[in-house]
């Protein structure tokens, strides 16, 4: 590399600045930061694939095999669960890995400590990084929900067992996947900003969301039905249901939903207090 | 202009800054020098509020560094020149810290261009070497004109050149006014750069003067001086009578000492001074050289009890003693 050896700075002068630096800018620059990784696009590509591949290897296998199927399970087969599980049992997996890496990549690389230099004011940052992550992550789970509904549907037809968005809750559940999708990567990024640490945070989030409600089956089936709706995971499995009743022991869809809102906005506040605490 | 008072930062039972107190003025390049461990950075840090002091305050014109309008348009710190995600280009990661204070993007490659870095400005920082990083945490400082910057230990890794070129962009932007504090562990890299000093030791402030001064303090300079006839030259020098010298520091009479290559090294006297003695003797003289006090041995010296890790074995000898009362 050639070094010019320059004994007077040549910059120009800056246009004249009023007010300060706040949201707007650090907005913008976090989203320079997501865009400019590769890492992003691998990982949005990595849950399109999954959620829809998914989606469309449950449907198209179920087509295939529908006129082997005993009546009753045609009955409770649910065409727009099927549809969208690829999103919402392995795209939250992926979710995960990217709202965890938000923050605790910023960590990892040392870079924090130039992101904070840059715009000190904290608050900021930490709402920045959220803001931005929260509207990646809703345009890809929305994308990824109703590629997977519609190509699902279409791989279902001969079945004539298709759903429409205008039957009921067919709507609040490929718009319930995404949005749960969506809340489980803000989950992962609020752990990652108490955690500070990519596996460590990862580890503890699958744990909640996936291993957690598998140890609660362990339990006798009373104590079962009193926990489960208590775990976040449970609104992934309330929203997603369009046929049948939806499993007793669970609050309506929404409130089953709103639970796992509440313990990210507790865990993100958590996250934020201690992202201003803390030396970086 | 940095006004930092009474700082004290701990980790767990580890004093890394204490009670630090000191200004850096405008104008000139400010070296901030200690040895490894000696709490430079962790002052740094203190002072753009990445770590938070346990008491003390550290003010950038008047305000907290996070309570400045537009940090980066009054301060431009580099702190860790690896400090980047390494899978983002130099020219995104300089616009992603551009943003944060508003700045317009034009300026992303005016700062590429000033340190050289245009030809690689679309190339991951990942394959950039630790001089090529430096640079890019240096165009990182410039983005906002600020009239504070910050460098810690900016040339570790560099070649001589890009050293050169460092040295004198610090003075460049001193001498167009602004503030340049800069650390160092070692003393030779600030001897042609710094106009002040601030020196550390184990966190606590143990010199604060301009560069003068502390060469002055130090022993000043030695004349090294080949001769056929070292005794006659020597009971001269003995018998001469010493100049004042600046700083007071030349109480002491002059001395000759024989080295083991059996030149001599006189204390003292000036080499002109020696000269005439030897002249005025009848000595004859096979080298006169003015060897300037090394202000690496001072500031080895000013620093000896604060090191923090050391070798097992202490040199048998000092290199060049330091007169008293330096500290």
């Amino acid at each position: 590399m050639a070094a010019t050896t320059q004994s007077q700075p040549i910059l120009g002068p800056l246009p004249p600045a009023s007010g300060r630096a706040g949201f707007g800018g650090t907005l913008a620059s976090e989203f320079t930061k997501i865009r400019s990784v590769r890492s992003t696009y691998w990982t949005l590509l990595v849950l399109l694939v999954v959620s829809v591949g998914i989606g469309a290897a449950i449907t198209g296998g179920t087509a295939a095999s529908w006129s082997h199927m005993a009546p009753s399970d045609r009955a409770t087969f649910d065409p727009t669960q099927a549809s969208v599980a690829g999103l919402f049992y392995l795209g939250q997996l992926v979710i995960v890995v990217f709202g965890a890496m938000t923050l605790t990549a910023e960590y990892s690389t040392g870079m924090i400590r130039t992101s904070l230099t840059a715009m000190p004011r904290r608050t900021v940052v930490y709402a920045a990084k959220a803001t931005i992550f929260a509207i990646v992550a809703l345009v890809v789970t929305f994308v990824a929900a109703f590629i997977s509904f519609f190509l699902g549907q279409l791989l279902l037809g001969s079945t004539h067992d298709t759903a429409t968005l205008s039957q009921p809750n067919v709507l609040r559940a490929v718009v319930g996947s995404a949005l749960y999708v969506t809340l489980c990567g803000l989950f992962a990024f609020a752990v990652g900003a108490i955690l500070r640490h990519t596996a460590g945070t990862i580890t503890a989030v699958i744990g909640v969301l996936f291993v957690v409600p598998i140890l609660a089956h362990l339990l006798p089936q009373s104590w079962y039905q009193d926990v489960d709706r208590w775990l976040p995971d449970a609104a992934g499995r309330a929203l997603s249901v369009t046929v049948g009743p939806p499993p007793g022991h669970l609050f309506s869809a929404w409130n089953q939903f709103a639970v796992f809102a509440v313990y990210t906005a507790i865990l993100l506040v958590v996250g934020a207090v201690l992202f201003l605490k803390r030396d970086a | 202009m940095i006004e930092v008072r009474g700082l004290v930062k701990q980790y767990g039972a580890k004093i890394a800054v204490n009670d630090l107190s000191f200004d850096v003025e405008p104008g000139h390049v400010t070296g901030f020098l200690g040895p490894n461990g000696a709490g430079k950075t962790t002052t740094m840090r203190l002072i753009l509020g990445l770590d938070y002091p346990d008491a003390g305050t550290s003010l950038i014109h008047g305000k907290r560094y996070a309570g400045l309008a537009y940090p980066m348009r009054e301060v431009g710190a580099l702190i860790d020149a690896k400090a980047v995600h390494g899978g983002r280009s130099a020219y995104n990661h300089l616009l992603c810290l551009a943003q944060t204070n508003n700045l317009p993007k034009r300026r992303v490659g005016e700062v590429l261009e000033l340190v050289g870095l245009t030809d690689v400005a679309r190339k991951r920082t990942r394959g950039f070497s630790l001089g090529m990083s430096q640079r890019l945490g240096i165009a990182g400082t410039l983005l906002g004109d600020p009239a504070v910057l910050m460098f810690d230990e900016p040339v570790n890794g560099l070649d001589p050149e890009g050293i050169l070129w460092i040295r004198n962009l610090m003075k460049a932007l001193a001498a167009e006014g602004r503030t340049v504090f800069v650390s160092s562990h070692l003393m030779s890299e600030m001897e042609n750069t710094a106009d002040h000093l601030i020196v550390i030791g184990r966190g606590s402030l143990l010199a604060d003067c301009t560069m003068e001064e502390f060469i002055a303090r130090s022993s000043g300079q030695t004349v090294r001086v080949r001769t056929p006839q070292p005794d006659l030259l020597a009971k001269a020098v003995s018998e001469a009578i010493p100049e004042a010298t600046t700083a007071g520091a030349a109480t002491a009479p002059p001395t000759a000492t024989t080295e083991s290559d059996g030149s001599l090294t006189v204390h003292g006297l000036t080499a002109a001074q020696v000269g005439d003695l030897a002249f005025d003797h009848g000595v004859r003289l096979h080298e006169l050289t003015v060897v300037r006090a090394s202000l690496e041995a001072a500031f080895m010296e000013l620093t000896a009890d604060s090191v923090e890790y050391r070798a097992g074995e202490r040199p048998a000898e000092q290199p060049v003693p330091v007169s008293e009362g330096v500290i």
